[in-house]
């Protein structure tokens, strides 16, 4: 019985994945004379132009596509609705998809850039990748506080602001279960990793007690509400910080002292992916020096390419402490770990009670 | 007759693919576990505490704002059939317009408003009154449902009202019927199926409704409809998510039925 289920959700997602096909079938006529490759990215986090830059060079067609966080990504990939060629999910995500069979090894031998990026982060990619064999790291940065230095009172340096009264209803949380969860943990000094149920508790009484102070809980809109002055704390990637400072100069970028999230988002090619070579091609693409400066200046998100590091020419970015922070000055960083399927859903159903709070 | 069949056949494809395939994947998923395996708990979890707060949320804002959409409506809808030809279709389309444009883009505006340092605010400072602080609460997502989902309400209303002889109410006059025993016995009963369409219409899409306590609520306002939405985007529990989302196809089924046993003859449609 349970076969013939499977069969049956096969086929329907089988006549699903006809219709995408279809249409980017038409795309196909009139895209480049080496086929094409598929890309699916984080919202506005390249340089558009870099993509025209590799159609004229490769002839490569790109088709692109983006996610705004890696959970919505995930189911995509996994039900295999659609296939994409080149994907550009975080370290825990990439765990999650060689745990579960969804990787293809990248063959190295067409991506003779990789020699561009620091040993330092293929070193970090070890974490999730261990033997370096599914990722090359595109992005990496930290998870911080973003605050307005006209609106608090003295500097900041701690995750207990969010949890300080004075702030109420002028202070922005993720709307994502791991970095909300990691916030609190980090306040209560756990690991932002642990599956102890006690911990747990405990950070989800500090995320409930927290919420009469929350503003609201965003994703992507904490840099435009910064930038307009709309609150006073936010929690934020670094790689947004650059940005919105560049807007609004009042707004200054901090790695609370209990520590906090050092993430590397990475270049993945999912098993499936029907133009391998071509992802390749993409991937060795994008590490190149001066197209890896470009899109972090584009994108301000830290590139993990040392030789483009090298090209930076304002001074001040380059030796930017929010862009390139010295990690050996800070205690307790972390990378997010997948926790297992059971680890997911009990901190799925940890934020659901403090959302439904 | 057989050339008549075939003419349906664009419409049976369409329906199939898009509307019986879905419906079929929803309550495969709705209840089975993640093995395969049938289940009921998926339905059954609508009863936890969390769930159950959030349907009960969206059944209260919903229902508050189709009432405030009703109040709104009918007065508006009575405005229109008394105007003159052409001034009415103008007003029709001043009514329509904002509907040709993204129901999105709408309701971030609604964000722009009434944010802390909005355009509301922003005027109401100017004119020294105190700020109004609605934006992320349940008030600034009645607004936005009021807003987005009036003409649904304008519009049956409106066509049932213009539906009416005017004839029926010169009779009811010339009998001495005054103006308040004209509208509760005559204008009233007749907009019948109108008033009940229009309140399907509103309150359906305002139960499910999850862009807009996103975008108004800033999340912290969880309705049924976002509970549903986290499972499929973000905790990527399709089953869970199937499961309530059966169990608020019953809200709206009672709904439906209510409406077609007012509304036989489907007077009411906006179609």
């Amino acid at each position: 019985m349970r076969i013939t289920m499977n069969k049956f959700t096969h086929m329907i997602f089988m006549l699903c994945a006809v219709f995408p096909v279809m249409l980017t079938g038409c795309q196909k006529a009139s895209g480049g004379e080496n086929g094409e490759v598929i890309v699916y990215n984080w919202g506005e986090y390249l340089d558009p132009e870099t993509l025209d830059l590799f159609e004229e060079e490769t002839g490569i067609h790109v088709i692109y596509d983006e996610f705004d966080t890696n959970e919505a990504m995930y189911p995509k990939v996994e039900a295999g609705a659609a296939s994409y060629d080149v994907i550009c999910p975080s370290d825990y995500m990439i765990q999650k998809m060689i745990d579960n069979d969804l990787l293809a090894e990248i063959n190295f031998e067409n991506i003779p850039n990789i020699k561009n990026i620091g040993q330092q982060y293929l070193d970090q990619s070890r974490e999730f990748d261990p033997e370096n064999k599914y990722s090359v790291p595109y992005c990496f940065g930290t998870v911080g506080i973003l605050y307005n230095k006209t609106m608090v009172d003295g500097p900041i340096d701690s995750w207990s602001v969010l949890w300080d009264e004075k702030y109420t209803d002028n202070i922005l949380m993720q709307d994502s279960v791991r970095d909300a969860f990691m916030t609190a943990l980090k306040l209560n000094g756990y690991s932002m990793n642990t599956l102890n149920e006690t911990e747990l508790e405990t950070a989800k009484k500090s995320l409930i007690d927290q919420k009469p102070l929350v503003q609201a809980y965003v994703i992507d809109q904490v840099r435009d509400k910064m930038i307009g002055g709309e609150a006073a704390i936010g929690v934020i990637y670094s790689g947004e910080a650059i940005y919105t400072q560049r807007e609004n100069p009042d707004l200054e970028y901090v790695i609370p002292k209990e520590g906090t999230n050092v993430w590397i988002d990475a270049w993945v090619i999912p098993k499936n992916a029907p133009n391998k070579e071509n992802a390749e091609a993409f991937i060795n693409f994008m590490c190149r020096e001066d197209i890896a400066l470009k899109n972090f200046e584009y994108i301000t998100y830290s590139t993990p390419n040392t030789a483009a590091q090298e090209l930076i020419e304002d001074e001040e970015i380059k030796n930017s402490e929010i862009a390139f922070p010295d990690f050996d000055k800070y205690e307790n960083l972390e990378t997010f770990r997948y926790l297992g399927a059971e680890g997911d859903e009990l901190y799925n159903n940890l934020w659901k009670e403090v959302k439904s709070q | 007759m057989n050339k008549k069949k075939l003419l349906g056949t664009p419409y049976y494809i369409w329906s199939a693919m898009f509307i019986i395939i879905p419906l079929c994947m929803v309550f495969y998923y709705g209840f089975t576990d993640k093995k395969g395996a049938f289940t009921l708990e998926n339905i059954t979890a609508i009863a936890s505490a969390e769930h159950a707060k959030a349907l009960w949320l969206a059944l209260s804002l919903s229902l508050v704002s189709t009432l405030i959409c009703l109040l709104l409506a009918y007065p508006l809808a009575m405005i229109l059939t008394g105007l003159k030809v052409n001034q009415h279709s103008f007003i029709v389309l001043i009514f329509i317009l904002p509907m040709w444009m993204n129901f999105l883009l709408r309701t971030l505006a609604w964000q722009t408003i009434l944010e802390k340092t909005g355009v509301l605010n922003s005027i109401l400072s100017f004119l020294h009154l105190p700020a109004l602080n609605i934006i992320n609460t349940p008030y600034a997502i009645i607004v936005g449902m009021v807003y987005n989902f009036l003409p649904f309400m304008v519009l049956p209303i409106y066509n049932s009202l213009a539906k009416i002889d005017r004839n029926l109410v010169h009779a009811a006059r010339d009998l001495g019927a005054d103006g308040l025993q004209v509208f509760l016995k005559v204008t009233l009963p007749l907009t019948l199926p109108g008033i009940i369409s229009g309140i399907t219409m509103v309150f359906i899409p305002a139960l499910t409704t999850f862009v807009i306590s996103k975008l108004l609520g800033g999340s912290k306002v969880l309705l049924i409809g976002n509970v549903v939405e986290e499972e499929f985007t973000q905790a990527g529990n399709w089953h869970l998510g199937s499961g309530l989302s059966i169990v608020l196809m019953l809200f709206i089924i009672v709904n439906m039925v209510i409406s077609t046993i007012f509304d036989k003859d489907g007077e009411g449609s906006v179609l």
